[in-house]
């Protein structure tokens, strides 16, 4: 007998009682979406940007490896696309868009159709995210009814940037991936 | 070693131990300020625990559907009855990819299943990418907390080992200095890995996708560079709709370190082009687990570890001195299924306070159950050391003569008794201990005195 079978068949064997499986109710936030999205990324460590703010941001910086994968940001690109994830190694910052973004929480979820590559979000030092105020939902309820049945490979909540507290809990941010995370919203 | 032994030997380092009991404190304090910012937490609580029931009480089906949608999905499955069979497809996969290194992020069951020593006995070598998993892998020492695995050390003890493994600064203890020395090390590392092992959060039986939740990215950091990604997953981390993450991610982190959600929630449903996702189920004894009526329910753990954080002894004897894989109170109620003689001690490394189950998203009895074994391993163990004075005890309650007598007795000895029996080198349970209070009479002789007033 194959471990699959003798491992289903330890479960059969086993009386239980059968218990029904709850529905969830439709849990709501209050308050104003936007100033509460704006909130909780700041507490994840992130920030909030105008695209006025940003311009001011990227020129201040002088990033020579920039991938924008969203249309309106384009100009600030500096290169294409390379095929092997590896030779983003080097990548300072990427422009990305996210379908919508959570209020409670500050979470973004992305999926392959804005990933390229799945490693770009966190091979880049740093990352900027692109959200339409429109695109704002209040829970995580609302969030996984808003993706529905979707199917992509791979799909993403992002909230903060890369972090830890592994020493001495001091918090640190820019443990593997990026060290910092910018929302712009549109 | 038993339980008092060890944590003995971690209350030696008094400021040290002081500073971890202090610091847990602080996060379960965290977590209670962030459930208490959402006011339907208690029914968030209520409606995880009883998802999880339903998916104790049909789990056969939920992994049939689970797998059969994962295959649908283009991941190839395996199932291992034990940690043995576990370690042999690992190391099977690595074999066929011609692969001798890899990238591994945390993952509690690959520690349950001894994977790393196994894998570089067979010449693999093995890098745990989590900070803090990469910190006591150099000092070959197993994570004494699931979520924070370094949290017994100090900065000026990473300091010194940084500066022997990766050539930091001698006596250069800044944490932003020591992870950018890890993270320049790791990304080399990552770079290099043709093959990713991940652990699993939760596998959906709706989609056949799983989750992987971090802070640091380095999960994803490896997966997504590596050509093939290994997911070991328990089979109790099933739940059945995709909906129900709203539950889960709104309690998990919320109740591990009090912030809302972790950095990054990975959601994996099938590899992208040219890539493969391996995904080993394994059972391990949780199948021997859900036959025992009075335990199943340890099963419905998330991992959080907020019953680490807010126990009294967890905090004051730390995550070595249960040596096992999943300290704490949930480890003292799994670890006696898997092994009762070997840790036997356990259960009776808690207060019965019930802390733990108070702050459990999932609502595991974890005192009643920690309670319930005790019952199992005195039945099994008969009368050794503490099991004299319990039978002494037990005489002494069952006749009420003898109790009023050892009652005066009692209150008259404790007060001349001298401080050398208490605090002698053969009684451990003197140690950090005071011996209450006598009151003057007994509760009979008091309410005889006062009952005409």
């Amino acid at each position: 007998m194959s471990s699959r079978e003798e491992i289903l068949n330890s479960i059969r064997g086993i009386q239980k009682e059968n218990k029904a499986l709850p529905d969830i109710p439709n849990f709501q936030l209050e308050g104003d979406l936007v100033e509460l999205f704006k909130n909780a990324i700041e507490a994840n460590k992130g920030e909030i940007l105008s695209k006025k703010e940003f311009e001011n941001w990227i020129s201040s910086n002088n990033f020579q490896h920039i991938i924008s994968c969203s249309e309106p940001f384009h100009t600030y690109a500096t290169q294409e696309l390379p095929d092997d994830a590896h030779q983003l190694d080097h990548l300072e910052l990427a422009i990305l868009e996210v379908q919508f973004g959570v209020a409670e929480n500050g979470a973004m979820w992305l999926d392959d159709s804005q990933l390229p590559h799945r490693a770009l979000p966190f091979i880049t030092e740093h990352l900027v995210l692109i959200l339409s105020k429109e695109n704002l939902v209040s829970n995580m309820h609302q969030a996984y009814d808003r993706i529905g049945a979707d199917h992509s490979g791979f799909g993403l909540f992002i909230a903060g940037p890369s972090k830890t507290a592994d020493i001495e809990q001091s918090l640190v941010i820019g443990a593997h991936g990026p060290k910092s995370l910018r929302v712009i919203l549109v | 070693m038993s339980h008092p032994k060890a944590a003995a030997e971690f209350l030696k380092d008094q400021a040290n131990s002081q500073w971890h009991d202090e610091t847990l404190w602080m996060i379960r304090d965290k977590r209670d300020t962030s459930s208490k910012s959402i006011p339907e937490w208690e029914k968030l609580r209520n409606l995880a625990s009883d998802i999880k029931d339903n998916v104790l009480s049909n789990l056969d089906q939920y992994l049939e559907q689970f797998e059969s949608q994962a295959l649908k999905n283009g991941i190839k499955v395996h199932w291992a009855k034990d940690a043995k069979e576990h370690n042999e497809i690992v190391l099977r996969i690595l074999q066929e990819k011609n692969c001798e290194a890899i990238v591994k992020s945390k993952s509690i069951l690959t520690e349950e299943c001894h994977l790393n020593p196994y894998l570089e006995k067979h010449g693999i070598e093995v890098v745990d990418t989590d900070l803090g998993e990469r910190i006591v892998q150099f000092l070959h020492q197993p994570p004494s907390h699931i979520v924070m695995p370094a949290i017994h050390l100090k900065k000026r003890d990473i300091s010194a080992l940084f500066h022997e493994k990766l050539q930091t600064e001698k006596g250069n203890e800044d944490p932003t200095y020591l992870t950018n020395a890890a993270r320049l090390h790791l990304r080399e590392k990552f770079l290099g890995a043709k093959v990713a092992i991940t652990g699993v959060n939760f596998g959906i039986a709706e989609t056949g996708e799983f989750l992987v939740c971090t802070n640091e990215g380095n999960a994803d950091m490896g997966v997504h560079l590596a050509d093939t990604h290994i997911a070991c997953m328990g089979i109790e981390k099933i739940i059945p709709r995709r909906k129900d993450l709203g539950v889960f991610l709104r309690l998990l982190a919320r109740s591990a370190t009090g912030q809302p959600i972790t950095n990054y929630s990975s959601h994996f449903r099938s590899p992208a082009e040219g890539k493969e996702i391996h995904l080993v189920l394994v059972d391990n004894g949780r199948t021997r687990q859900l036959a025992r009526e009075k335990f199943k329910n340890s099963l419905k753990c998330i991992r959080c570890g907020a019953c680490m954080n807010t126990c009294p002894i967890y905090r004051r004897s730390g995550g070595f001195s249960y040596g096992s894989t999943v300290p704490g109170p949930i480890g003292s109620i799994l670890s006696p299924g898997l092994d009762m003689k070997k840790y036997s001690t356990l259960p009776f490394a808690s207060t019965l306070c019930g802390s733990c189950s108070d702050v459990c998203p999932v609502k595991i009895n974890i005192h009643e159950q920690l309670y319930e074994w005790r019952q199992e391993i005195t039945k099994h163990h008969g009368a050794v050391g503490k099991g004299l004075s319990m039978k002494l005890a037990s005489g002494i309650f069952k006749s009420p003569l003898a109790y009023q007598f050892s009652g005066s007795l009692m209150r008259k000895v404790i007060k001349s008794l001298p401080k050398i029996v208490i605090y002698n080198p053969l009684n451990s349970w003197g140690k950090s201990r005071n011996l209450p209070e006598v009151p003057k009479e007994s509760f009979q002789e008091w309410y005889k005195r006062n009952r005409h007033e």
